[in-house]
């Protein structure tokens, strides 16, 4: 063998490095891709880059793997014609074809009936061109997968502080003391977090982990505090209640920046009830909730406006107007609501021991307190107070879909953002800090269509398909007040259901519920298998038929790069490519990858060709949208405005002249302005050139306090991010819900909730949070279902789709139900055994594995690991469809009938969030007899026309070499 | 640790073709010494190339447990360190002296080359089979030694390796020699057989309390010191694959403890036993087959003897290999 | 001499392999690869890999820890598997420390991993040679690499910077600061095969409030004297 200290890379054969950015989750790390001969040889983190820092993750070092996949898709395919649907029987057509049959269809549909199209993608970081597309086509029936997600994070936390985790904001780990992660697993926010996390525990930072699972980053806490699914809201509700009653609060935050000592009108008789006082004075109109409120003067007992200088608010007490109206500030009201939430009370709801609870509180309390950072940067408040530092309480938070994936979790989130901010965390150092274009105000001002007339046949949707309604007037209903959109999103039903219900589709399609539709364009998503619940009822659905031999969903289009379960399914599947293959913008229109230190958005550009006819889904909506003549792809008379997506992305303006498109940096004619600036034609080399990020790195004084700072929001309205300058007052008491609460209870004028839906618009519309039990548990008998049952997604499989990828399969090829040891012995099984878990809506058998890592109440398992026979490339005795199981089979996808609605969501009542963590289920041990294999199990999915055939025993993969070998 | 045939074959049919070498050479000792009656050199040439088969089919066998059989050469060139390399040198010398030793037998090379005080007159054969044996002793010691050698495999590393291997061998060959003199009718069947049953009950001594010893292991490493935490209760979820590795399969027998004790509860009759009631049996009945038919036996039980050997082994690499999730 | 070695910091470990798929990737296609995989797309999938990262569960419920646990050869300074093997092709490279196998002169006669107690050489079972961790020397030795880059896959690829790369001989180099500073150690010391690579353990932030400190004299709640009086008797209006 050659001396390994002689050989080089190079001498084997012709290396070169390309950048892009990574795709093997949601995260958009910054990579290098290394060639040789053509071929991936090594993908490495790129050093320059500012998320990743030059490290990647298990997903990102085997995208050689994805790039090798037998599961890829490698032609369009048609389902040939008598071949029922859900077989596989596909013939392999053309692009032109598979084109001229879509617009065909399309074009139809948008002459008669836009709602008849509907798009839904399982991926949400597309969306600046997905939403864009639907707008153009006028149909409102267009989501991503945030419903089913986390979309209870991102309302619940934007709806109080302008902003929320992940892309929207995130602990400032750099400087906190002490860091409070509650239900979150492996994910959100993948190599960043955990760069950070252990920088800050080297610092000798303090990390409490919440979570009924002690598994990744939980491992590494210094304390594990395991919590009963579903309960974080008591906890929270309860530590809220013991540093109020100790005075932890920072009040000078709460009275300066947030809306606690501000004046609510407190009259139960009166229509405006749990609304802020407005004094007359003149505001502008627009999104932003206008400062013409009060406050109660300490020194002059009298009500004052607010920001009065040198004025100290009431927080606390109950105040009469001069007009005789009974006040309270909102602070007062919070105080009110936790006081029956002591630590005793919610020491038997969460599992966790008072004096835990009360603990915690004090820890986050005096850390607040105590080890204030001050940092020397002078700032101007929006009140025009100069302020020649910045300082900061160093708790930072992190939750996730722990919090999120329950019916209650809008309301637990309401509650963190509460907690967040009465110790006075928010956009500060060491708490919690905003990435651009966040801080947005309080709800952001897009705003889904409201009314059925917004829909009309060659007309674009009059509004965003998604929006953040702020009033019941921003609802998205018909007269009766029913849903318009095919998932009843912006309906009475959920109303703030920002990310859409796509969980819900399928089945309402399926029942014709509003209204039956046309053609459903899946892109991305799995929807016959992880993506939905209720996966064996929805894989029937699919192949329904009316009695005339119609499929109850006439056409399904899925575009994806790989042979999922889902494409079983479609008459029509579009190729697409994979990440290294492709253009694609991280674009500030959609979920940039922003910093805290200011906005951050970054491409993809090919490394290589595309395989066989794959072709990207940007490049296929673009083609359709210039083949439909809509207006955004169109010039004026009547040509194609694009020629593919990288022009769109150059030269795509908001609307002309705005300067704003889809990517901020290097804009203007020759690339010296950033944010807002004319299309620039090189733009796509000068990224390419820059590590393909762009990053503008914001004054000092504009990295804090930018809810209320303004300079930078001064700043941030003259680079197109918002159109306020406006102070973003956090939201402790939300006047927004207490105006559908008003309207649900009859008082409030103008739209009303429909009969069945009054009671439960009014329960959960609570302007203040509350604790409430998980809808499903209040349906279920819980002594026959005494167990939660969660999942999580591994990190080595975290946001992927890599069961297709031999090296990432090998790590999780199946998975188990891990048990705490004393569920098994309760229930007659030991470690390893085949085991039933049967939830009232269905069953799974699979494997079991003790576990002192879960608290004794909850059940749960590595999701998405389990795969339909035959699918994703893999053969049909894969570990993936023998041992591997879906949790999914016990989760339903609606409630059961009760007043409110026959046909309601098994989702947050507030958002349409997908209650996935509410499920309630019994274990016990699979008869002797029975098979070892898990159940149930689907008939094999056979190879697809143009997907490679089932690879040999062997794979030894060396680059520059394999792809010649085969 | 996994048993494999290559390696349980291997040490059974070289240990018998050592066994019966040893028995040749003490049967023409015996002869000299005129303890028993002269043999012809065809008895000692064919018995010679019946040791030499077993060895060669042993070494064949050998040969399946290598990845790169033609590149065995090269396992010769680290004696100063590897019990595996000696092995390597010393099982040709004891092929060659085996065969030389018969060849000689065959050719009647015995007129005496000197003599040695009074009465021993030294021979070629008598030269070639005394450094025949001391080759076997070195090649059972080598063999052994791979094993015993050993010291993360503690069952393994105890001298007692070496003794079971020299014992089990030793007799194995003794009763195969029993079985060749009373396939031809020899009357040595009862020489060999007292040997074989001697070696059989020294083998017995000396496995019995290698079972004894391992029954009562106190094993170095534990999870404790494998991932160096300090706690009483610490138990494997994940090893880092699903789908098993070569840590699982190389190192692991995948047997039920039941099938384990059934199997050492076989060689234990099959081994001891039975032959020794078969040999017995044969002197009162001068049983032609029944020799046969207890080196056959014992032979079996060898295998299994092996097979246990490998399936008690607890390789501390196992530690890291506990479950999977 | 130079003994190069990983130090691994099980304090910050939070077990997301990219460590065991950035090897992966590097040394399938690098001087010591390829690493096959059987079965890649069927039933009980294998392959060969030189780290892997495995997860142990310390203590009861409720006081549990997740222990996750990046293994890979431990370059030993007494490499047991060294001397048994029989043709020389398992070596400790003088330079470096290194233990490598010239996969020209294994026979796959598996000796040396049984000579191994951590279970750190795998067989390819493609090529039936011995391999195992490099420390990436194709990497760490290419001067055509930037000093940034020329250490093993696994150490630039760590989100957490849990692992470590230097020279452990060095008093002085990063890695042997953190064996003296942070309590580094061994694996089955038991043995003495004095492995090079060491793993520092767990520690724990805890913080310790004061019954006294939980109030201060400027509590907010002082701002909120809120008793009001709104005309009711009151001692002060009967006694004397």
């Amino acid at each position: 063998m050659q001396d390994p200290v002689a050989y080089s890379d190079g001498l084997v054969g012709r290396v070169e490095m390309k950048e892009t950015t990574c795709y093997m989750c949601a995260c958009r790390c910054g990579i290098r891709v290394h060639l040789r001969d053509g071929e991936v040889r090594y993908i490495d983190g790129n050093p320059k880059h500012p998320l990743n820092k030059g490290v990647i993750c298990a997903k990102g070092s085997s995208g050689i793997m994805k790039q090798y996949s037998p599961a890829r898709i490698t032609q369009p395919l048609r389902r040939k014609k008598n071949a029922e649907r859900g077989t596989s029987e596909f013939e392999v057509i053309s692009w032109e074809e598979a084109f001229s049959l879509l617009t065909e269809r399309l074009a139809k549909l948008r002459a008669e009936d836009p709602k008849k199209f509907a798009l839904f993608t399982g991926r949400d970081q597309m969306q600046a061109l997905t939403g864009m597309f639907a707008k153009q086509f006028g149909t409102p029936n267009y989501a991503a997968h945030g419903g089913f997600c986390s979309v209870n994070m991102a309302a619940g936390l934007i709806y109080t502080i302008g902003g929320s985790f992940w892309e929207f904001g995130g602990p400032d780990l750099e400087r906190a003391k002490l860091f409070v992660m509650i239900g979150t697993a492996e994910d959100h926010h993948s190599n960043p977090l955990k760069i950070d996390l252990a920088a800050f525990k080297r610092r000798g930072g303090r990390f409490i982990s919440v979570n009924p699972i002690r598994t990744g980053y939980s491992a590494i806490a210094d304390e594990w505090v395991p919590i009963k699914p579903g309960t974080d809201g008591a906890l929270l509700l309860a530590i809220t209640h013991e540093i109020i009653k100790l005075g932890l609060y920072d009040r000078e935050f709460l009275t300066q920046y947030t809306n606690a000592a501000e004046l609510v009108i407190d009259d139960p008789e009166r229509a405006d009830h749990g609304l802020f006082y407005r004094a007359e004075m003149h505001v502008e109109e627009g999104c932003f909730d206008p400062q013409n409120k009060l406050w109660w003067d300490r020194e002059l007992n009298i009500a004052i406006s607010t920001h009065t200088p040198g004025v100290d608010p009431r927080l606390m007490g109950n105040y009469v107007l001069e007009d005789g109206t009974p006040v309270k500030p909102s602070f007062q009201l919070l105080k009110e609501r936790v006081e029956q939430y002591t630590p005793e009370w919610a020491s038997p709801i969460t599992g966790i021991p008072a004096e835990t609870i009360r603990r915690l509180a004090h820890e986050m309390g005096v850390t607040a307190r105590d080890q204030k950072i001050e940092l020397p940067i002078p700032w101007t408040d929006c009140w025009d107070n100069e302020h020649n530092s910045v300082t900061g309480n160093p708790v930072a938070f992190h939750a996730m879909r722990g919090m999120a994936a329950h019916s209650n979790g809008f309301q637990t989130i309401r509650a963190l953002g509460v907690l967040m901010t009465i110790l006075g965390t928010i956009d500060r150092p060491g708490g919690f800090r905003h990435k651009a274009p966040y801080p947005r105000p309080i709800p952001p001002c897009p705003k889904p269509p409201n009314g059925p007339e917004a829909v009309q046949p060659n007309t674009p949707l009059d509004g965003m398909p998604l929006g953040w309604p702020s009033k019941p007037e921003d609802l998205f209903v018909d007269g009766e007040g029913e849903a318009i959109r095919i998932d009843k999103a912006f309906s009475w039903e959920y109303p703030l259901s920002v990310h859409g219900l796509m969980h819900n589709v399928i089945t309402n399609a399926w029942r014709g519920d509003p209204y039956p539709i046309d053609t459903l364009l899946l892109f991305m998503a799995n929807m016959a298998w992880n993506s939905s619940m209720n996966t064996g009822e929805i894989r029937k659905m699919l192949v329904d038929k009316h009695p005339d031999g119609e499929y109850k969903i006439p056409f399904i289009v899925v575009c994806d790069a790989f042979s999922s379960e889902t494409v079983a399914f479609a008459d029509l599947v579009l190729p697409d490519t994979t990440y290294l293959e492709r253009h694609d913008a991280l674009s500030m229109l959609d979920r940039p990858i922003s910093e805290y230190d200011g906005p951050v958005d970054a491409v993809r550009v090919p490394v290589l060709k595309p395989k066989g006819e794959c072709k990207p889904f940007q490049d296929v909506l673009v083609e359709l949208g210039s083949r439909l003549q809509l207006p955004a792809f169109t010039n004026a008379d009547g040509s194609r405005k694009y020629r593919d997506y990288p022009d769109l992305i150059v030269n795509y303006e908001t609307s002309p002249g705005s300067g704003i498109g889809f990517l901020a940096g290097w804009r203007g004619k020759s690339g010296d302005q950033f944010l807002k600036g004319e299309p620039n034609p090189r733009q796509w080399e000068m990224y390419v050139q820059n590590n393909c990020v762009f990053h503008y790195e914001l004054p000092h004084s504009y990295q804090y306090m930018r809810n209320w700072n303004k300079g930078y929001l001064h700043w941030a309205r003259a680079h197109g991010m918002v159109r306020y300058a406006e102070p973003i007052t956090l939201h402790l008491y939300s006047e927004v819900l207490q105006k559908f609460r008003l309207a649900a209870e009859g008082k409030r004028p103008g739209r009303q909730p429909p009969e069945r839906l009054r009671e439960r618009v009014a329960t959960y519309f609570d302007p203040l949070p509350f604790f409430y039990d998980p809808l499903e548990a209040q349906v279920t008998d819980l002594r026959r279902y005494p167990l939660n049952a969660l999942t999580q997604r591994p990190m080595a499989m975290y946001h992927s789709w890599d069961s297709q990828n031999a090296w990432l399969r090998q790590i999780h090829s199946h998975n188990y139900l891990f048990v705490n040891p004393g569920v098994g012995l309760a229930n007659g099984f030991g470690d390893g055994d085949w085991i039933w878990v049967e939830s009232p809506h269905g069953r799974v058998r699979c494997m079991c594995r003790f576990s002192e890592a879960v608290e004794p109440g909850t059940v749960w398992t590595w999701n998405a690991i389990g795969k339909a026979a035959g699918a994703w490339g893999l053969g049909p005795n894969a570990d993936e469809s023998r041992k591997g199981f879906l949790l999914n089979h016990t989760i339903t996808e609606e409630l059961p009938p009760s007043a409110a609605g026959a046909h309601l969501s098994n989702s947050d009542p507030v958002t349409g969030q997908a209650a996935w963590f509410d499920v309630r289920v019994r274990v016990y041990k699979a008869a002797d007899g029975e098979e070892a294999v898990t159940s149930p199990q689907f008939a094999p999915m056979p190879r697809l026309p143009g997907q490679e055939k089932q690879r040999g025993q062997w794979q030894a993969f060396v680059a520059g070499l394999f792809g010649k070998k085969s | 640790m996994h048993p494999t045939f290559s390696v349980i074959f291997l040490t059974t049919l070289i240990g018998a073709g050592q066994g019966l070498f040893l028995a040749m050479v003490t049967g023409q000792l015996y002869a000299i010494a005129r303890f028993l009656p002269a043999q012809t050199d065809q008895f000692y040439a064919i018995g010679s190339l019946v040791a030499l088969v077993l060895l060669v089919t042993g070494l064949l066998a050998s040969f399946f447990h290598l990845g790169h059989p033609e590149r065995a050469w090269r396992a010769a060139t680290k004696w100063r360190t590897s019990w595996l390399s000696r092995e390597v040198i010393v099982l040709p010398i004891v092929m060659f002296l085996v065969f030389a030793y018969g060849a000689a037998h065959w050719l009647g090379l015995t007129m005496p080359l000197f003599r040695v005080g009074e009465s021993l007159q030294v021979d070629a054969t008598l030269l070639l089979g005394l450094f025949g044996t001391i080759a076997s002793f070195a090649l059972f010691v080598c063999t052994a030694m791979i094993y015993g050698g050993v010291r993360f495999i503690q069952e393994w590393h105890t001298p007692l390796t070496v003794t079971n291997f020299l014992f089990l061998g030793a007799a194995s060959g003794f009763m195969l020699a029993a079985a060749y003199s009373a396939y031809i009718s020899n009357p040595l069947v009862t020489f060999f057989g007292t040997w074989a049953v001697i070696l059989t009950l020294t083998g017995l001594a000396s496995r019995s309390a290698h079972l004894v010893r391992n029954a009562q292991m106190k094993y170095k490493s534990t999870v404790q010191t494998a991932i160096g935490v300090r706690h009483t209760v610490i138990a494997q979820k994940a090893q880092g694959a699903t789908g098993g590795s070569f840590n699982t399969r190389e190192f692991f027998h995948g047997q039920k403890q039941t099938t384990i004790e059934t199997v050492r509860l076989l060689f234990m009759v099959l081994v001891f036993p039975i032959p020794i009631l078969l040999i017995g049996a044969a002197y009162i009945t001068s049983s032609p087959t029944l020799p046969i038919l207890a080196f056959v036996i014992q032979y079996v039980g060898l295998m299994a003897e092996r097979w246990s050997f490998f399936a008690e082994a607890k390789h501390p690499q196992n530690l890291y290999y506990q479950s999977v999730a | 001499m130079t003994q190069l070695a990983l130090v691994i910091d099980l304090n910050v470990c939070v077990g997301c392999h990219a460590c065991v798929t950035s090897c992966k990737e590097w040394n399938t296609s690098g001087w010591a690869g390829p690493l096959a995989d059987q079965n890649p797309y069927d039933g009980s999938p294998t392959g060969t890999f030189f780290n892997r990262v495995q997860t142990f569960e310390v203590g009861k419920f409720p006081r549990t820890e997740t222990v996750h646990f990046p293994k890979s050869c431990l370059h030993c300074e007494e490499p047991p598997c060294v001397p048994v093997c029989p043709t020389g092709a398992s070596y400790k490279r003088p330079d470096n420390g290194i233990v490598l196998v010239d996969y020209d002169k294994c026979i796959g006669c598996k000796y040396c991993s049984w000579a191994c107690p951590y279970g750190a050489r795998e067989l390819d079972e493609l090529q039936q040679v011995m391999k195992k961790c490099t420390l990436c020397i194709d990497r760490i030795t290419d001067a055509k690499l930037s000093d940034r880059d020329r250490k093993p896959s696994c150490v630039l690829a760590c989100p957490a910077s849990a692992r470590l790369f230097g020279d452990v001989h060095d008093p002085d180099s990063e890695v042997s600061i953190a064996i003296r500073e942070r309590g580094g150690y061994q694996l089955m010391p038991e043995w003495s095969t004095k492995p090079s690579n060491h793993y520092l353990p767990r520690r724990k932030t805890v913080m310790h409030i004061g019954q006294d400190e939980l109030t201060r004299v400027d509590n907010p709640l002082r701002k909120e004297d809120l008793t009001t009086y709104t005309g009711e008797e009151t001692l002060d209006d009967v006694a004397w």
